[in-house]
């Protein structure tokens, strides 16, 4: 079995945070593997799985689009590459998105995911909460939830599986190679989720 | 990784409530800090309209931070300047999808609670508003909304950072279109964090208890920054910015992201420039991009600039030995 590479796509946003988490969940697996933080398209094509972080999800889907960035980060997860999307990351990856307040806005998404999402779903910053969530069909029955003007899911197609609710609100979603949360793991402690993902990478390799 | 805890005990501004019959907790400062840490890598722009505030949008703006007037313009009009109107603000905050940031005046209590009020995403005390207390701050742990304070040294920025600020803009000379004072600032505050992290590690407990009393602040919070050899929390360049080249020269010195003034919408080219300024900042480790991004903008639309050494109000000096 060859080293996996696992990217942390460094337009904008929280990268340091997703690159520490996901090299301490390698450590604690005993996966031999490396991560790199990911730019350009050459190094998108060497990747085995990518984390698309928090962040403002305009930026990260226009700026991914001056370099190419965007067709091949979707050729890639076309063709089974695993992919995590934080937020921003969840934003980019979907369909469909339309903010809660100004309605729809023109912004580059990667339409992989069969999801709508309402962004700023829970109100502004002052409104950002953390709250206790679960989310067993991931075997983690509970979670430390940081919700930074998060995100929410409105509407799933039928080959996503919903794996957190918050309240009435979807905010963890799984859809094969593509995890998705509303929510940020990589600023609490607890890197369980970044463990599922890697073993995710882990067992496709 | 910077430290996302630092909460004091009994901050008036973390807040239990609920969302529907679930409890939650606002106003931390892992959900302050952390929205803070959601701006890296990109570029904050002055805007004083909702059009301009679209266009910053558009260009890949992360936040728009909402003035009345524009640094340059405040430097001209002379006077008191002030929070922007709320009216102003709300219109940006119903256009745009990103952040939006307002201004309020050092140590100006109630304009931060209107604008607390108001829901902008984050604070910003000011230094370009004039100053309402010359002696103090403000207690920024008082609020639920996140605060930016900026700083020219690394005593000033920890003397915020106890205070409540949830970032750091490093100072520059606002509305000068001028970066060299930026440059200083940054270069300044790097280097004292040297000295102290090779205190740190040379386990020189008595020299970190003499930087704490210099600074004026906590020996914890010196050791804490000591330790991990740069600011506590997420630092921003500010002042003077007008090019790509601009922006990209600071982001390679450490700098995680970019507050831009006048230097977009007081130039003759601001749409292009704005995206420029996004371009340059994102791949600033890319030479060629950042020339395609240089390439964008025409110097001859630049904002004229102001040589430092002739200003008779220096902004940066509002607040800084408090």
């Amino acid at each position: 079995m060859s080293k996996i590479q696992i990217g942390i796509l460094a337009v904008q946003g929280d990268v340091t945070e997703n690159f520490l988490a996901t090299m301490a969940s390698m450590s604690e697996l005993g996966i031999d593997g490396t991560v790199v933080q990911v730019k350009t398209i050459e190094q998108i094509s060497e990747l085995d799985g990518l984390i698309i972080p928090g962040g403002e999800s305009t930026v990260i889907g226009q700026m991914s689009l001056v370099n190419g960035g965007l067709k091949k980060i979707k050729e890639k997860i076309e063709s089974g590459m695993p992919v995590f999307g934080i937020c921003a990351g969840m934003i980019f990856l979907s369909k469909n998105s339309k903010d809660k307040v100004v309605g729809k806005v023109e912004q580059p998404l990667l339409d992989v995911l069969d999801v709508k999402i309402e962004r700023n779903s829970f109100g502004r910053q002052k409104d950002s909460f953390e709250a206790k969530i679960s989310m067993e069909p991931v075997g983690i029955s509970s979670f430390n939830g940081v919700f930074i003007r998060a995100p929410s899911v409105s509407e799933t197609g039928s080959d996503v599986e919903i794996l957190a609710k918050f309240n009435e609100k979807i905010v963890a979603v799984k859809q094969g190679n593509i995890l998705a949360t509303a929510f940020h793991p990589e600023l609490t402690r607890d890197i369980s989720l970044h463990k599922s993902f890697v073993k995710l990478v882990d067992n496709l390799n | 990784m910077i430290p996302l805890s630092g909460d004091i005990p009994d901050s008036k501004g973390a807040i239990c409530g609920k969302i529907d019959s679930n409890p939650v907790v606002r106003g931390t400062s892992t959900l302050k800090r952390g929205f803070a840490h959601m701006l890296k890598n990109g570029v904050v722009m002055d805007v004083t309209n909702v059009e301009q505030a679209q266009i910053a949008e558009e260009a890949g703006a992360v936040s728009v931070m909402v003035l009345d007037k524009l640094p340059s313009d405040v430097r001209k009009a002379g006077g008191v300047a002030r929070t922007a109107s709320i009216r102003i603000i709300e219109e940006i905050m119903d256009n745009v999808t990103i952040p939006v940031m307002a201004k309020c005046r050092i140590g100006h209590m109630y304009e931060a609670n209107v604008l607390d009020e108001t829901n902008v995403d984050m604070i910003d005390e000011s230094e370009v508003l004039t100053p309402a207390d010359e002696y103090h701050h403000i207690w920024k742990w008082d609020f639920t909304t996140p605060f930016v304070n900026g700083a020219r040294s690394l005593g000033e920025a920890l003397r915020r950072v106890e205070e409540g600020a949830a970032m750091i803009r490093t100072k520059g000379e606002p509305g000068t279109g001028n970066v060299a004072e930026a440059i200083y600032h940054i270069k300044k505050v790097n280097e004292e964090l040297r000295t102290i992290k090779s205190m740190y590690d040379s386990d020189d407990k008595q020299e970190l208890v003499k930087m704490a009393r210099e600074f004026k602040v906590s020996y914890d919070l010196v050791e804490e920054t000591a330790k991990i050899g740069r600011l506590p929390v997420v630092n921003f360049a500010a002042g003077g910015i007008a090019t790509p080249a601009d922006a990209a020269y600071l982001m390679s010195l450490g700098c995680d992201g970019i507050f831009v003034g006048s230097g977009i919408f007081k130039a003759e080219d601001a749409q292009e420039r704005a995206r420029a300024v996004v371009l340059a900042t994102t791949f600033w480790e890319e030479p060629d991009k950042v020339k395609e991004a240089q390439k964008m903008i025409d110097e001859r639309q630049s904002l004229l600039g102001l040589d430092v050494k002739n200003l008779d109000l220096k902004m940066q000096e509002r607040g800084s030995t408090v």
